[in-house]
Formats: C-alpha cells, sequence, structure tokens
C-alpha cells in the first residue's frame, strides 16, 4: 500500500477522499432521510417498499396523529420545560463551579478539584443514588431530574480551562485594578469573554436533557409527568396504540394500525429535529471548545 | 478542606478572605455534589447489609458477602459477565479505530465548504436521543416492511436473533458516534504545524505519507488516552440501549449486568442486592482502570521517550 500510494498525486487523493467520505455521508444521512420521507408518505407504500428515494402519496396525517395524541403533547410540553430549567440550571453550575476552581491562587483548589473529579471514576450505584433521591423527597419532583446530576466534571474542566487558557489574564487584573470584585470580574470580564463556550455547553445540556428518559423512568414515577422520549417507547419500542388515538380514528383496526404506523416515523421526526436543527449553529465552537478543554491549565 | 489549608501559613487566612464571594459561589456545587455523589457512596454498605427501609441503612443487619454469594451462583451470572465483557470489547474493538481513521481522512480534505457538510452531518445522529435511535432501529429491523428487509428482499426477525444483538448493537453505536468521536482528534489535527506539511510536500510526499508521517503520530496520544479510558470501562456498558433493545428472545447475547441491576433495585426493590451487583460491576472496572493505565504508562514511556 505504501508503495501505490507513493505515485499518488494530489488531485487523485482528492477525489479518493471526496469519493471516501461522500459514501459515509450517505450511510449516515441516508435512515434520516428515510426516515423524513416515510414520515410522509402513505404507510402502505412504505411497507411495499416504495419510499426509498422519494415519498409517495404525500400527507401530514402522521404529524396530525402526533399532535392530537394528549400524552405526546404533553410529553412535549414536559420536555421543553425540562429542557428549559435544566439548562438553566446545569450551565449555571458549570460557571460557578468552574471559576473559582479556574483561579490558581485559590487556596484550596487542588482539594476542591479532586472533591469533584473524583465522582467522574467512583459512584454510588444505581440504588444507593436513588435511596438518596428517595431521602431527599424528589421522587417524583421534577428536580430529581437536575439536581442528583449536580455538576456536569467532564464539561465543568471544559469550561474550567477555557477560563484559564483562552481568557487574556491582563483583563481581569485590569478588571482588579479598577476595583472590580470577583464576582464583579465574573459576571463583567469572564462571561461576556466566554460566549463560544457558553452556547457550546448550553447546547450540550439542551441536547442531554432534551433526550435524557432514563432518570425520568427511575424517579419520576406519574405518567403526566414523562418527558417526550419516555412518552414515545410505548410507540417506539413496546409498539402499543394509546387507548386515546383508538377513540379518536374512525375506521376500525386496520385504519388504526395504519396511523400507529405514521405516527411511528413523524412521532421520529418530532422528537429529533429540534436538537437536529439547533447544533449546527454551535457546530465551529465545538472543536475550539474542546482544544481549549484539552490544554491542560 | 479549607480548615485544611488554613493551618498552613498566614497569607492564606488573608487568602481565604480575599476569595470569599468564590467560596460562595462553590457552596451549591459543593452540597449537592456531596449529598448526590457522596452519600451515596457511604450508602454502598447496604451491599454487605440486608436492607431494610424502616431500618434505613444503619440500623439493617449486617450479612457480608451473602448478596454476592448468590449473585455468583445465580443460573444466569456467568452469562451475563461474559455478555457484558464481550459487547464492551466487541464495541471497543470496532469504535475506537473507525473515528481515527474517519477524522484523518476529513482532515485532508482541502475543500473547505464539503468539509463542513461532511462534519455537520457526521455529528448529526449523536444529538438523537437513544429512545429514538433504539426506535429506528427496530422500525428499519422489523420482518415486515423494514428498511434492511425491503432492501435484501428477505424477511428476517432480527431482534428475536440472539446472534445478530451483537451486530445490531455495536454497527447502531458506530453509526451514532463515530462522527462525534471525530471532534477530539480533529481538535487535535488542527493544531498541527502546517509547515511540517508544506516541507513534506517539497519533498514529494504523497497525501498518504503526510498522513502516515504527520498526522498518525499526532494524533497518538489522544488516542492512547482514549483507549486507556475505553479499557477502563469495559465493564460499563449502558443500561439504555441494551435495555430497549432487549427481546424475551435475544437474551442469550442481550442479557448484561447493567440490565440485571435496574432490574433488580428498581423494578424489584431488591435493593441490597442490586447494590452487590453493581458494586462488583465497578470494582471490576476500577481494577481494569490501573492495571491499564499501568500498561500503557509503561508502553507509552518506551514509545515517546
Amino acid at each position: 500500500m505504501k508503495n501505490q500510494a507513493h505515485g499518488l498525486s494530489d488531485k487523485t487523493s482528492d477525489i479518493v477522499l471526496v469519493v471516501l467520505t461522500g459514501l459515509i455521508l450517505l450511510v449516515v444521512a441516508y435512515p434520516i432521510y428515510y426516515v423524513l420521507i416515510a414520515s410522509i408518505s402513505n404507510p402502505y407504500d412504505v411497507y411495499a417498499g416504495k419510499t426509498f428515494l422519494l415519498p409517495s402519496d404525500v400527507s401530514l396525517r402522521g404529524y396530525q396523529a402526533v399532535f392530537a395524541d394528549p400524552k405526546i403533547f404533553t410529553g412535549y410540553m414536559n420536555s421543553i420545560k425540562y429542557t428549559v430549567i435544566g439548562t438553566i440550571f446545569s450551565v449555571t453550575m458549570l460557571y460557578i463551579t468552574a471559576y473559582p476552581l479556574a483561579q490558581r491562587d485559590l487556596p484550596g483548589r487542588k482539594l476542591l478539584s479532586i472533591f469533584f473529579i473524583l465522582t467522574m471514576y467512583f459512584g454510588g450505584g444505581l440504588v444507593p443514588t436513588y435511596l438518596v433521591v428517595k431521602e431527599t423527597g424528589l421522587i417524583d419532583n421534577m428536580w430529581a431530574l437536575f439536581l442528583p446530576g449536580g455538576v456536569g466534571v467532564g464539561n465543568m474542566i471544559i469550561v474550567r480551562n477555557y477560563f484559564q487558557n483562552s481568557i487574556p489574564h491582563e483583563l481581569i487584573e485590569a478588571s482588579e485594578i479598577d476595583g472590580c470584585s470577583k464576582l464583579g470580574t465574573f459576571f463583567k470580564v469572564v462571561i461576556p469573554l466566554s460566549m463560544p463556550i457558553l452556547a457550546v455547553m448550553v447546547v450540550f445540556s439542551m441536547v442531554a436533557y432534551w433526550n435524557d428518559w432514563f432518570t425520568a423512568l427511575i424517579y419520576l414515577t406519574g405518567a403526566e409527568k414523562a418527558p417526550l422520549p419516555l412518552v414515545l417507547r410505548n410507540v417506539l419500542i413496546k409498539s402499543s396504540a394509546s387507548a386515546s388515538q383508538a377513540s379518536t380514528i374512525s375506521g376500525g383496526y386496520a385504519e388504526l394500525n395504519k396511523v400507529t404506523e405514521m405516527i411511528k416515523f413523524s412521532s421520529i421526526i418530532v422528537a429529533a429535529a429540534p436538537m437536529l436543527v439547533i447544533y449546527p449553529f454551535v457546530q465551529k465552537y465545538f472543536e475550539k471548545g474542546f482544544m481549549a478543554g484539552a490544554v491542560k491549565g | 478542606m479549607q480548615e485544611a489549608t488554613v493551618r498552613r501559613k498566614k497569607p492564606l487566612g488573608q487568602a481565604i478572605a480575599d476569595n470569599w464571594q468564590l467560596y460562595v459561589l462553590l457552596l451549591i456545587p459543593v452540597v449537592l455534589t456531596f449529598v448526590y455523589k457522596y452519600i451515596p457512596m457511604y450508602g454502598i454498605q447496604i451491599a454487605f447489609r440486608d436492607y431494610k427501609a424502616q431500618r434505613g441503612i444503619w440500623g439493617s443487619k449486617w450479612v457480608g458477602f451473602e448478596w454476592f454469594e448468590r449473585f455468583f451462583t445465580a443460573p444466569t451470572c456467568a452469562r451475563m459477565i461474559k455478555n457484558t465483557i464481550l459487547l464492551s470489547f466487541y464495541s471497543l474493538l470496532w469504535s475506537f479505530p473507525i473515528p481515527i481513521i474517519l477524522s484523518l481522512a476529513i482532515n485532508q480534505l482541502r475543500f473547505p465548504r464539503y468539509k463542513r457538510v461532511v462534519q455537520t452531518v457526521l455529528y448529526a445522529p449523536h444529538f438523537i436521543s437513544t429512545m429514538v435511535i433504539c426506535g429506528m432501529i427496530r422500525i428499519f429491523l422489523s420482518p415486515t416492511g423494514g428498511l434492511v428487509n425491503l432492501l435484501f428482499g428477505t424477511s428476517i426477525d432480527f431482534m428475536t436473533e440472539s446472534t445478530a444483538f451483537r451486530t445490531i448493537y455495536i454497527a447502531s453505536g458506530i453509526w451514532q458516534d463515530a462522527g462525534w468521536g471525530c471532534i477530539i482528534y480533529l481538535a487535535t489535527l488542527a493544531n498541527v504545524d502546517t509547515s511540517l506539511y508544506e516541507a513534506a510536500k517539497v519533498d514529494g510526499a504523497s497525501v498518504f505519507q503526510r498522513i502516515r508521517n504527520i498526522d498518525l503520530p499526532a494524533l497518538l496520544p489522544m488516542a492512547i488516552l482514549n483507549l486507556i479510558m475505553a479499557a477502563g470501562s469495559l465493564m460499563n456498558v449502558g443500561f439504555e440501549k441494551v435495555w430497549l433493545l432487549q427481546t424475551d428472545l435475544n437474551k442469550a447475547t442481550s442479557d448484561v449486568i447493567a440490565v440485571y441491576v435496574y432490574q433488580q433495585g428498581i423494578e424489584n426493590a431488591k435493593y441490597s442486592y442490586s447494590t452487590a451487583v453493581g458494586l462488583f460491576n465497578t470494582a471490576v472496572n476500577l481494577i481494569l482502570l490501573f492495571v491499564v493505565n499501568k500498561i500503557a504508562s509503561k508502553a507509552s514511556d518506551v514509545e515517546f521517550v
């Protein structure tokens, strides 16, 4: 292989690389594309294999059924609520932990860092954590989704390193000379200068809360509190049509079956779309953020 | 913690006073971490007790290794340990090299706009919930009208085949996260001194020689670090995906410890037993992490110095 490669010009290798990455691109994108076109096609055509490339018999009935289902709608609203509150909470926690730990002259900094980092490698496990959550009265309480997660240590280290490496020390000193307190510097200098990493952390956090269902499965016992992915478990994994659907659909079991299948595809799109639309906006910061975070301060 | 540092020398008292606002900021994170991370660690002792809710952790009877014995003599114990290790090992085998190769290829793309499209698309599946991914897997693999069976003209019910489980789990894992796994490598490659490429070009090196002689060595430390982390969590098979892809008929390969811990602990409320099984899993993981770390630091001494 070495010898073959030796003779390749840049142009040839460009072609090879573009074709190769192009194929990978197709493999990754096609399943999502297929779900998208299947969600607006007639389910019988989907099942007959007539929708590999283009939709057939286009309609939005799957989406209508998804939003007409009260359980899915409640789940959607719950997920929005959990994502907004959870993101504000988690990013605040990240920042108020990372900023003090980024101060090299903070007494006790090392011990405090170890205190947080240790939890990355060792934890109490499922049941002991569950029992503490129960003791603190959070079962069936929304805060069970946020508080036990506490500080996301991996992300906190990235933010801390960003504070240390990417914010010019002179600016912080200048602000302190101007009479700003540590807290004042944090709000007036550090936060405004950390927008790229803030954007990345907000998106990471949103994605985590939007997609989470395991925490809710364990701690939220009331069905009316379930977030969207947990509601979709009945549709996607257990494949059961909800009673509420059955009552809203005229045309008997065959029609119900058909709608159930349509709902599968459209609910996937409905659940995945928000995050897929958001992340490209901060994509350019991903690498920068990781780079600043990977360098040890 | 602060007290420990106060004892050292005088100016420290002043330093602590100067930084009081920072300690206030840390108050909530420290309390939350203590309550929800450290108290559960203390609670692990219920693995050695017969935990009864009325008696609490301290009042429950001490039973030593009874729960561990019960686990090791359970009929499915060997199967679960084997499945956990194999699933994890095969995942690592496939999902470790692919992001490296992928990022080497992406890094050499000379068309910025195309490069960005490739990255955007490859990152996309990472942002989809495991629940949705598993829903897609089940739809695609359905024996009637599933995409895979339609494409191959077959009607295999993959979800009930225990021989297919690992392939499904690993292939979908690669589809979802191989692109995202590139980020850290792409960030590393972006740091490579471009004058090296220029020099290599002058010397007439092809793209593949540049990859082999410049890019690959630049990635090696990060790759080894990732390998250590991955090998150290060999027993850490995630609960979510296995649980969602498990059916009664594929349990011969899909029965793993994490699912068992959940079922025994949360579904059956066998708190002590579940904690013991989880602790066994964690202990094996920690041992693996130490061993791999030792080996890697020895190996890297030879390689890098």
